[in-house]
């Protein structure tokens, strides 16, 4: 019987206070202790409640998973607090990428679990894409092996803002600073090989935990005391987000999902109840999420439709439902009103007057291939960008990353897993950014026309602008 | 196939709960005069305003402006779609962050409703007053009138949310709705942590968990064949707790089960069920008065009352943060029937 005793303690009472959202993700090979990491961090910081736990007891004892855990808990096997699917628990393993939820006094956390084995750059890429960090696990005795050079390869790829790497399993090797010491060297050299970890793109730490006993994980062990840095959690709650290290750098960029236009007095049942609907006949705004940046009342902001010049006007009102605001960032949604009355619709951008180009029907990206399905040359697709899908064709692919020695090797086709480079033609223009300076609206989407599948994670490379020399010259 | 880049304008839309909410920072805004048009209108809006810059959006800021973008989304991408409204607290959340993200316009869409005949009467009497505030279109599924065609057969253990799957299939394939948005969560189950914001149904309804659309940044991908939906899932990635302190800052009102209340029940499977027309005692199940609260609002058939002195929604929200069992671990006798219970009725089209 759920007899809920309770006494609201301050602890509590803070529970119910707002925290601030911070994304992130988890990557590994097989058999690095992910899933018990994962495990780990929900157990220790009371993320799973009772039943949770108790089926999961009553699953480990049914499959002699038993003892004594080293700190004198009952053991149990963590990994099943993650494994969703029937399928999942029947083979041990994680199929597809799970996502899991927990706060402590400071933030609101949602965890991406990327499964690591198959199809591990398709969960990697799917979980990193919006993540504010993402956890990297070694396997202690292991060291960095090739996939954990691919790992940290598609992060910088996609611009992660923080890149930890869990050394797990210290416990095997003793708790040996000098094992963990050789480790955090190659991991650094990687990093320094990658452009890890520079001018503040991106940080990279390492940290030696046992996700089985929890070592470094919640709080700082006293079986490691020649490490002096943070657990993991601590330092998943004092990062700062994405959006928060950003928004003063990047310059407004909002993609208009739709025009609200309610049509007032013509259309009186349009308007929402209790409105007078004289009052919004002319009432016209601009709905979107802001992707980057920050927009004050007054702005002078540009308007891009592809296929035109961009048009410059004032933002005189952001609204948010019924209320006024003075300011918003990234990622409020609003609708933005403006002093001019332009053919504005779906697909158009406003940006931060000047600071975007003109829409391109020619594409450079990097791609990132999800599909079984492989790409071939001349192959027609579709490209889904921002607020805008449009037909594209494969012009040519021009090389396919080697994740290893991070080299590029000619190639005419991606399968699955591969991240090469490839230049398409659109059938219609489009707002494109170089990925490196803009997460959102340098990143795409491609579809397959025809089951409507979604066959690679897309990223500008840069503006094709940049390729004046080339454009026609293919 | 959904279009290629539309123009979408939104000339139908609706009622704002107009709650007044509080601000990013508690005061940076004020309410939205009728003469919107004049920005001046409203001194001090500008210059209270703290820059945004520094400050840090609180965590259901953040959700509630993901939610606003996907519904947004689902309604520029998709020719017909229709919100799963059961009156309970995920399906009413959802139904306001529609009113948000359409203000001043009206939610341009129609509620759907699959009734199993045993619902709690005051949760109905919410709905339709709910459904008339708003001045929305709402389409019906019922579990009964199935049974009585003999389409469905009542089950052995008397519990019909498992029958919800038949007429809502049907409910959506008879309207040509193509997308669906549901109040499901990512914490409240293991099989709903696999699923997608934007998840593909088969021509039959069913959801595959192995074969899903990776989702990438905040790019949806909603095409889709004929015959084939779209569930779309808005509040994915809140939690219960997340839930209700949303419903607190909104003030948003809720059937009055979901607090505190004194009503006559009976222990049964480990949970305080109601006495009601289609939920009687058996013989030795004795019949004692309680106060409960309901966690979540089903089929009476199976859902459970906790025992709770939380009467007002900022009591809620710390019995929440205090609770140690899930939601529908505590209340839902239809999940505790096997550890792939959710992951079985999904595959089968439920939401």
């Amino acid at each position: 019987m759920s007899t809920e005793t309770f006494l609201p303690g301050p602890d509590l009472v803070a529970a119910a206070l707002p925290t601030t959202l911070f994304r992130f993700a988890t990557a590994g090979s097989v058999d690095d202790g992910k899933s018990t990491l994962v495990g780990r961090l929900l157990h220790d910081s009371k993320a799973i409640l009772a039943d949770q736990l108790d089926a999961v007891a009553r699953t480990s004892a049914d499959r002699g998973f038993g003892g004594e855990g080293a700190t004198g808990t009952k053991a149990i096997d963590l990994a099943l607090l993650t494994d969703g699917l029937r399928a999942e628990r029947e083979q041990g393993i994680t199929i597809d990428v799970a996502y899991r939820y927990f706060a402590t006094d400071r933030r609101s956390f949602i965890l991406a679990d990327c499964p690591g084995h198959v199809q591990y750059t398709k969960n990697t890429v799917t979980g990193a894409s919006t993540a504010d960090a993402v956890v990297v696990l070694i396997d202690a005795r292991k060291g960095v092996l090739e996939q954990t050079r691919r790992h940290l390869s598609v992060l910088q790829l996609l611009r992660v803002a923080h890149v930890i790497v869990a050394v797990n399993k210290i416990d095997l090797v003793d708790f040996s600073e000098d094992v963990f010491r050789g480790i955090e060297a190659d991991v650094q050299q990687v990093g320094r090989e990658l452009g890890l970890g520079r001018d503040g793109v991106a940080d990279l730490r390492v940290i030696p935990v046992s996700a089985l006993d929890g070592d470094n994980v919640v709080d700082r062990s006293e079986r490691t005391p020649w490490y002096d840095g943070p657990a993991l959690l601590e330092v998943l709650e004092t990062l700062p987000a994405a959006d928060e290290l950003e928004s003063h750098l990047e310059s407004f960029r909002l993609p208009v999902q739709l025009v609200i236009r309610p049509q007032g007095a013509l259309a009186p049942d349009a308007v929402a109840g209790g409105l007078d609907p004289e009052a919004y006949r002319d009432y016209r705004a601009y709905a979107g999420q802001i992707t980057e940046g920050s927009v004050k009342l007054g702005d002078q902001v540009s308007i891009l439709t592809p296929g035109q010049a961009p048009r410059t006007t004032a933002v005189t009102g952001i609204d948010f439902a019924g209320r006024e605001l003075a300011e918003a960032a990234a990622p409020q949604s609003v609708a933005l009103r403006l002093a001019d009355e332009f053919d504005v619709a779906r697909g158009d951008t406003i940006a931060a007057a000047g600071t975007i180009r003109e829409a391109s029907a020619d594409l450079y990206a990097a791609l990132c291939w999800l599909s079984p399905k492989p790409l071939r040359e001349g192959a027609k697709v579709l490209v889904k960008h921002g607020t805008r899908t449009v037909q594209a064709l494969v012009r040519n692919v021009t090389g396919k990353l080697d994740l290893a020695s991070f080299g590029l090797e000619p190639t005419s086709t991606l399968e699955l897993n591969d991240i090469g480079h490839a230049q398409l033609r659109l059938s219609a223009p489009l707002p494109l950014e170089n990925y490196l300076h803009h997460r959102r609206t340098g990143a795409f989407l491609v579809i397959d026309p025809l089951d409507g599948s979604t066959l690679a994670a897309g990223l500008v490379k840069d503006h094709p602008g940049d390729h004046e020399d080339e454009r026609y010259s293919i | 196939m959904s279009n290629l880049s539309t123009t979408t304008t939104v000339t139908t839309a609706f009622a704002a709960d107009a709650a007044p909410a509080p601000s990013l920072d508690g005061n940076a805004a004020s309410s939205m005069p009728s003469s919107y048009g004049r920005p001046d209108a409203t001194p001090g809006a500008a210059s209270a305003a703290p820059a945004l810059r520094s400050a840090r959006l609180s965590s259901l800021d953040t959700l509630e402006s993901e939610a606003i973008h996907i519904i947004r989304e689902v309604v520029a991408e998709f020719e017909k779609p229709a919100l799963l409204f059961s009156g309970g607290k995920d399906s009413v959340v959802m139904l306001h962050l529609a009113t948000k993200a359409f203000w001043p316009g009206k939610v341009p869409f129609p509620v759907l409703h699959v009734d199993t005949g045993h619902n709690f009467p005051e949760v109905i009497d919410f709905r339709d007053r709910t459904v008339e505030r708003l001045g929305l279109k709402l389409v019906v599924g019922s579990v009964q009138d199935f049974i009585d065609s003999g389409e469905l057969a009542e089950r052995a253990d008397g519990t019909r949310n498992p029958l919800q799957t038949v007429p809502l299939l049907d409910a959506i394939q008879r309207n040509k709705f193509d997308a669906v948005f549901g109040g499901g969560r990512r914490d409240e189950d293991k099989a709903r942590a696999k699923e997608r914001i934007l998840s593909l149904r088969d021509e039959f309804g069913q959801w595959d968990p192995r074969n899903q659309r990776p989702e990438l940044w905040n790019l949806y991908n909603g095409r889709h064949t004929v015959g084939q939906h779209v569930r779309a899932f808005p509040i994915s990635n809140w939690t219960e707790l997340d839930v209700w302190r949303y419903i607190e800052r909104e003030n948003i009102e809720l059937p009055g089960l979901y607090y505190a209340h004194d009503r006559e029940v009976f222990a049964r499977d480990g949970m305080w069920r109601a006495v009601g027309e289609v939920s009687q005692p058996r013989e030795q199940e004795e019949v004692i008065t309680k106060t409960v609260r309901y966690r979540t609002v089903g089929d009476m058939s199976c859902t459970g009352a906790v025992e709770s002195a939380a009467a007002t929604v900022r009591d809620v929200v710390i019995e929440v943060a205090a609770s140690t069992i899930t939601e529908r671990g505590a209340t839902r006798a239809d999940d505790r029937i096997s550890e792939a219970a959710m992951e079985d009725r999904k595959k089968d089209g439920y939401f």
